[in-house]
């Protein structure tokens, strides 16, 4: 298929609008769509979340000072700033290096912070709760110990209501 | 590997024996999950990824329900194999590679309705994909999977936030399910922005064909969950659940509207849209997607008889660009690909010219 507006090239990107009820799609070739200022496939599939972020103008990037954009992962040695290029953290130990930053940003995504979905145990000889209980009070014992005092009175909380 | 061993071609829910499938064509779930104390796939090295297939292949012989899965090295398949398999949803473009190239260690394994992606965005991508509307019986499938994947495999998990995924818009369930649904009459009564636009209130989203990223087109959308965090797998699919539900009932009504007060131009459309399908030489993919719209809403209404839900679900997967090359061969131009796309389709949809392929029984009833 010709791109719509050039007529010339091939058309690689389907762009669909909802205007006025209706639902259109235009479909225009990659230089064209760029004049248009539309991120093209390999640009916004890179990173979802940066339009995201910057649309609601107060995102990871934003409030980040320098310093905090160099904190570094100790486990995969990638930092805040790579996660505000790419969207993607570096392993799962960023969950918890991060945890300040990432606990808002979560809260914007889906409008929660915390799992209440299925509980995972990775040996069953435990009873859920027992195992769910010793996992928090570890959180707990190291948010306490990063002087993380936010994180500990949310993992106190949690504590409380499951005693 | 070749694609011709996969049992029903890897897509069962062609055979529209599930609930509401002449509007629901398919439901899909998958969960992300990954290997504790590894890095993130955008970190991982080859040996990383090598190890990730092995536990993944390990757990999938101890599970009850891969056991038997077909493996595909995604790496060492042609470029037209792999997007074959994307046209029928079974990898990612994620899986395929951004820039054409699979990384290393890239694998699907499949066996009738489930399947899991390995390397993909996250180490596991975890898939059930059914036939019609059914997202309590694609949960309880895929959980059980999981939980056979969760005895083999130590997967990361944090207290606070759940399953760890490697882009914070899946983690805790890492759960996304979503129903691909056809919708003809709303758009016909442009009721459609309505609907669309009520579902981000509601932590819903929809996409085109292919998910992420794609157009729609035929009036097909794929509606899902937008989010994944704060609510359980069972809330996350009974919201969506309840939308569809009134989407499809809100798309009945929209359809007897149409025919109450506009039966002569719905029958005009449909049998148009039934005649340029089995007589046109040359068919582009969005006219084909339309006209096949146009068909399965006639079929739908009672209108067309002679057509079934099982040939309208496999003229969908095997018009695409993909599956005609797989026919008459690579490097064809637009040109040829539309004159094969045409034919394909009246071979199709002539009676008596079927090639008498892998069938279900036809049935003459709608």
């Amino acid at each position: 298929m010709k791109c719509e507006n050039c007529g010339e090239r091939h058309a690689q990107i389907h762009l669909t609008q909802i205007v006025d009820n209706s639902v259109t799609t235009v479909h225009l070739c990659e230089e064209c769509a760029s004049d248009k200022g539309v991120q093209t496939g390999a640009a916004a599939q890179a990173n979802p979340l940066n339009d995201f972020i910057a649309s609601i103008g107060m995102g990871v990037g934003s409030n980040i000072s320098d310093e905090d954009s160099a904190i570094e992962c100790s486990s995969c040695q990638s930092t805040l700033r790579d996660f505000r290029e790419s969207g993607k953290l570096g392993c799962p130990a960023c969950y918890d290096t991060f945890h300040g930053h990432l606990k808002d940003l979560l809260r914007r995504l889906h409008g929660s912070n915390h799992h209440a979905g299925k509980y995972y145990f990775a040996d069953s000889e435990e009873s859920d709760q027992a195992r769910h209980t010793r996992e928090l009070k570890k959180q707990l014992k190291n948010a306490v110990d990063a002087e993380n005092f936010e994180l500990a009175a949310e993992l106190r909380d949690q504590l409380k209501v499951m005693e | 590997m070749d694609l011709s061993m996969l049992p029903d071609g890897g897509m069962r829910w062609l055979d529209a024996s599930g609930p509401e499938s002449m509007i629901v064509l398919s439901t899909r779930v998958r969960l992300a999950r990954n290997l504790s104390g590894v890095r993130f796939s955008t970190r991982t090295t080859a040996t990383d990824r090598k190890d990730i297939l092995e536990s993944v292949a390990r757990a999938c012989h101890k599970s009850g329900q891969l056991a038997d899965a077909v493996e595909f090295d995604v790496p060492s398949m042609s470029s037209l194999d792999r997007n074959i398999l994307h046209e029928r949803h079974l990898i990612s473009r994620e899986l395929m590679g951004r820039d054409g190239r699979p990384v290393s260690s890239a694998a699907l394994f499949t066996e009738g309705e489930l399947g899991v992606m390995v390397n993909e965005e996250d180490h596991l991508r975890i898939q059930v994909l059914k036939s019609g509307f059914d997202l309590s019986g694609a949960l309880a499938s895929i959980e059980r999977l999981d939980n056979d994947f969760g005895r083999e495999l130590s997967f990361a998990f944090h207290p606070q936030f759940g399953y760890l995924t490697s882009c914070p818009t899946n983690v805790g369930t890492g759960l996304r399910a979503s129903v691909l649904i056809h919708l003809p009459g709303l758009v016909l009564t442009k009721e459609i922005s309505k609907v669309l636009q009520g579902l981000a209130q509601v932590g819903l989203t929809f996409r085109g064909l292919y998910g992420e990223g794609s157009e729609v087109v035929g009036n097909f959308f794929q509606l899902s969950n937008q989010t994944t965090l704060g609510k359980s797998e069972g809330e996350l699919v009974d919201q969506l659940g309840k939308v569809v539900r009134q989407v499809v009932e809100y798309e009945v009504e929209a359809r007897a509207v149409l025919e109450r007060d506009a039966p002569v131009v719905m029958a005009d459309k449909v049998w148009r849209a039934y005649g340029l399908l089995r007589y046109a030489r040359n068919l582009s993919f969005e006219e084909a997607m339309n006209l096949l719209s146009g068909v399965r809403l006639g079929v739908g209404l009672g209108t067309i008889k002679d057509v079934d839900a099982y040939t309208l679900n496999k003229l969908l997967v095997y018009t695409q660009p993909g599956h005609l090359e797989d026919i008459i061969g690579l490097g064809v131009d637009e040109a040829e690909l539309n004159e094969a796309r045409a034919e394909y389709v009246r071979s199709l949809l002539q009676p008596g010219l079927d090639d008498g392929g892998d069938q279900t029984e036809k049935s003459s009833e709608s």
